[in-house]
């Protein structure tokens, strides 16, 4: 009720010390469908579920490569997300022109954190409507991290963004432990269960929503390519054996899913502009 | 007759010119003058210098040397200076040519390895992200006609490799197991060949610091804006030393044996 007051513009907190219009920004991530990001102690994978207007039309690119060593999985604006990775792409770029390395992964990310952050600081702008989950290998290793509009980032063990996220986390919850140790086969299996988790009934993962980005060696169904594994995404057919390899879901009627902010009757009514 | 008004009055001489025609005509500029930027000069040559400055891959990394003048012109100026600089925990940056640049390029990389340190996650600059630092920012300064008037070498040790190369004030770079700028690469260069290639995975510290002194005793003998008080750089899994300053030894003694020397007459 009161807070109608205090969320139009972006420099005016609430009594309760919130800033309304980034938790706006973040409910706008939160339309969007879902990716899912997991590592072990060799890769870091993203799992995306992609939407599409229609039969008619194809399915929304959820996955951007920003270096050799880096890829993005988004939820939330497409246009805020090209935006945001075309700056990723400046930076690690200028990184090997000046230094002659690929840009460590944290770096990158505080580097869009911080350019996020002044877009809830600053009257008359508003924040960013996109959340990345990044992937990334450096010197220390395959990295995970989660992007989101209100400037935070973290680093996670496994992590999901988008809509119906919260089932996608209880499995990695429940799970994640046993990642460090997975081969690219069982990591990419575990990422697809908890991708299903956040489909809607009678809706199933198939080729042509499901892309997978990996980063890290190449694994048994991969051609070959060179370590230390640069980036790549899998879309199309090249999911099918990975899409075989879960097991099948049992059928015990879950309960009501989460209820989102925004109601999403059918597939088809789902918001056009966020992918 | 000449339409302009701004040549009426002005000399032209009608028989070749008579619509003033050239110099171009110009209208005359009121607008504000930038009388700093007017005058601005850019680096035309050096002024006080350093000389050759060798190195050279070992067994257990990379070792460099310099001497300790500068030279302001052929005044043998300042007789302590170090042309050896550690950048990080990984990297010696030897130059010669112009020591005022030097200065400024010591602090450039300072501010570099603040920002590196502060960052705090683990990684660090090595000798390859200093070399593609130096030389992007030698080769932009000279495409702005404004170069930092050095040559510079960068020796390493960092993730179990060695790693040394060269830049200059033009840009140029070049990396081998032996290096040496100036007069060096003239004189010394042969020597430490001679002497490193093809063993470099061979020869001890000892040896280096044996190669790397005769080559300067020699530089010392024929170069004559050198100096036998030097430093010696050794980077390798131990780290960074860089030697306090040492005298070298010399014999003039064959000079007596030349004729027209000293106070002799035949």
């Amino acid at each position: 009720m009161f807070r109608n007051t205090y969320d139009s513009d972006n420099t005016v907190f609430s009594p309760q010390g919130r800033l309304h219009q980034v938790e706006y920004a973040l409910e706008a991530v939160k339309q969007g469908s879902a990716a899912v990001g997991l590592r072990s102690k060799t890769h870091a994978i993203l799992l995306a579920l992609k939407r599409s207007t229609g039969e008619l039309a194809s399915y929304q690119q959820k996955m951007f490569r920003i270096d050799d060593h880096v890829g993005i999985a988004i939820a939330g604006l497409t246009s805020d997300a090209r935006v945001l990775s075309n700056f990723m792409r400046q930076q690690a770029m200028g990184e090997r022109m000046m230094f002659n390395r690929p840009m460590p992964v944290n770096r990158l990310v505080s580097s869009i954190a911080d350019k996020a952050q002044v877009n809830t600081q600053e009257y008359g702008r508003r924040p960013y409507g996109v959340g990345f989950l990044v992937i990334g290998q450096d010197q220390s290793g395959p990295h995970l991290f989660e992007f989101s509009p209100s400037g935070n980032s973290y680093e996670y063990y496994a992590m999901s963004i988008g809509a119906r996220s919260q089932s996608a986390k209880t499995y990695l919850e429940k799970h994640y432990e046993s990642f460090a140790d997975c081969n690219l086969e069982d990591l990419i299996r575990h990422g697809l269960h908890a991708l299903r988790e956040t489909l809607q009934q009678d809706k199933e993962l198939n080729v042509n929503n499901t892309s997978v980005g990996i980063i890290g060696p190449m694994g048994q169904h991969e051609k070959p390519i060179s370590p230390p594994g640069s980036f790549r995404i899998l879309e199309g057919d090249n999911v099918e054996v990975y899409l075989q390899s879960m097991e099948k879901k049992e059928e015990a009627p879950a309960p009501a899913s989460v209820p989102d902010a925004a109601p999403a009757p059918t597939a088809d009514e789902d918001v056009q502009m966020s992918g | 007759m000449d339409h302009f008004p701004t040549n009426w009055g002005r000399p032209r001489n009608d028989a070749f010119d008579a619509y003033a025609t050239y110099p171009i005509h110009q209208r005359p500029y009121n607008g504000p003058k930038d009388s700093f930027a007017d005058g601005v000069q850019r680096t035309q040559q050096p002024i006080v210098t350093g000389t050759s400055v060798l190195a050279i891959k070992y067994k257990d990394g990379v070792m460099m040397a310099a001497d300790n003048l500068a030279s302001y012109g052929s005044l043998a100026r300042f007789k302590d200076v170090q042309r050896l600089h550690q950048v990080g925990n990984y990297t010696v940056i030897g130059a010669g040519g112009d020591m005022s640049d030097f200065q400024y390029i010591q602090y450039i990389l300072e501010e570099l390895s603040i920002d590196e340190i502060s960052a705090q996650d683990g990684h660090e600059l090595g000798p390859v992200e200093i070399h593609e630092y130096m030389s992007q920012l030698m080769y932009a300064r000279r495409s702005k006609m404004d170069p930092l008037w050095n040559s510079l070498l960068i020796g390493g040790f960092k993730d179990g490799k060695r790693f040394l190369s060269y830049v200059d004030l033009l840009g140029t770079t070049y990396s081998a197991s032996t290096l040496a700028t100036g007069y060096g690469a003239f004189i010394a260069q042969p020597l430490l060949r001679k002497a490193v290639e093809g063993r470099e995975d061979v020869i001890t510290e000892e040896e280096a610091r044996k190669i790397l002194e005769d080559s300067l005793r020699v530089l010392f003998y024929r170069d004559a804006r050198s100096l036998n008080k030097f430093q010696i750089a050794a980077i390798s899994s131990a780290g960074v030393s860089i030697s306090d300053s040492m005298q070298l030894d010399t014999a003039w003694s064959f000079a007596e044996n030349i004729r027209g020397y000293g106070a002799q007459t035949q």
